[in-house]
């Protein structure tokens, strides 16, 4: 699935992955391949893109959204730091 | 008469050197313009996606929601932002965002000016120093933000305003800045902010059975924020790209005026030197046409 993670002043990703793990409002959940459409909000944590099996990103997040549709899912958010 | 002429070169050498300052601002303005039109290509994608989402949720959502921030009341307490560069020498522009928030006060809120309900949130050391001077009631935590232009910067003045509007401290907020259209050109526009804007819903959009976590009350209550943010943070953008336009322009102009100057200056420079040479000529023709008696 494509994944592209936006933020005011950049884009931070963009490009194909596994999956994505996200830190929701109500708990973190994870989204992959062939995912139902949806529209959730996110909190407070850390977010772990998995390009594949052990290629994965980590970001902290601080609240956003996240939007899944056709395979596509686009994350917004107003900052992202990377975690080594 | 060598005094004249040396009174015309040294302004010709003083107008050379503002010339070449003017030159090199407006060059440095070029880059900067070019730097901040990049930030606001880079900030389109997040919010198109936002407004994007928005539509969805909302044409999902079966009743209209309430929401503390697009609650209509008689505006009794105004809020407004204008939005001014921190330096000068960029033409009219600041003077024009100035102009326009005291046509907005003078047109639409003078009855609430005179009993003193009118509050100013100046962005912009321009703007801050005006309104100050003037007397009118500003709130003075945010006019920095150009000095260290980032989002988070620009988020604190605009949560700001909506707490100060969800608790009722004010019934309206509007953002006076000017829009970016090319380097030469700015839109000035006085922008109603809060409460929301009833945005129509989009007909003919295809509505997609979305999941809705947590649900759509919670969504749009986180949403709405966010989308307030980022309408501040592009007026903010905006304007920086138009102060840097404004200036690259004035700038040009400036250096224009400066050759025009230099043109008319070199002329009347070669006619004095001219005529100091044919005085000395004379001199020396009659006085040896004397000596040969």
């Amino acid at each position: 699935m494509t994944l592209e993670i936006l933020t005011p002043e950049h884009k931070v990703f963009s490009g194909e992955v596994k999956g994505i793990l996200l830190p929701g409002a109500e708990g973190y959940f994870e989204v992959l391949e062939n995912h139902a459409p949806m529209i959730a909000s996110l909190g407070k944590g850390k977010m772990k893109i998995m390009k594949d099996k052990n290629n994965t990103e980590v970001f902290e997040i601080s609240g956003g959204f996240v939007e899944v549709l056709n395979n596509k899912t686009s994350v917004l958010i107003e900052d992202a730091t990377a975690v080594a | 008469m060598s005094g004249q002429l040396k009174e015309v070169r040294n302004r010709i050498k003083s107008v050379t050197s503002t010339q070449q300052i003017t030159k090199a601002m407006k060059m440095v303005s070029a880059a900067k313009l070019r730097r901040a039109q990049d930030a606001i290509i880079q900030m389109r994608p997040y919010s198109q996606k936002l407004q994007a989402m928005l539509s969805n949720i909302v044409s999902s959502a079966s009743a209209g929601v309430s929401m503390s921030l697009a609650e209509e009341r008689p505006a009794e307490k105004v809020l407004l932002i204008p939005i001014t560069s921190d330096r000068g020498l960029c033409g009219a522009y600041n003077t024009n965002v100035i102009k326009l928030t005291r046509q907005a006060i003078a047109d639409k809120y003078s009855a609430q000016n005179a009993k003193g309900n009118v509050t100013i949130l100046p962005i912009g050391k321009k703007s801050y120093e005006y309104f100050l001077r003037n007397n009118y009631k500003i709130i003075d935590n945010y006019w920095t933000i150009f000095s260290d232009l980032s989002f988070d910067n620009v988020r604190k003045a605009a949560v700001h305003a909506q707490h100060a509007f969800i608790n009722k401290e004010f019934d309206r907020v509007e953002l006076v800045y000017s829009q970016f259209k090319n380097a030469a050109t700015q839109t000035f526009v006085c922008e109603a902010y809060l409460p929301i804007p009833k945005t129509p819903k989009t007909k003919g959009a295809k509505s997609t059975d979305f999941i809705f976590e947590p649900n759509i009350e919670v969504l749009l209550q986180d949403l709405m924020p966010k989308i307030l943010n980022t309408q501040v943070y592009k007026a903010v953008l905006d304007a920086n790209a138009s102060e840097h336009g404004a200036r690259m322009t004035a700038m040009d102009k400036a250096s224009e005026n400066a050759n025009e100057l230099l043109r008319s200056l070199k002329i009347s420079y070669n006619r004095a030197r001219q005529a100091a040479i044919t005085t000395e000529l004379t001199e020396i023709v009659s006085g040896a046409a004397a000596l040969q008696g």
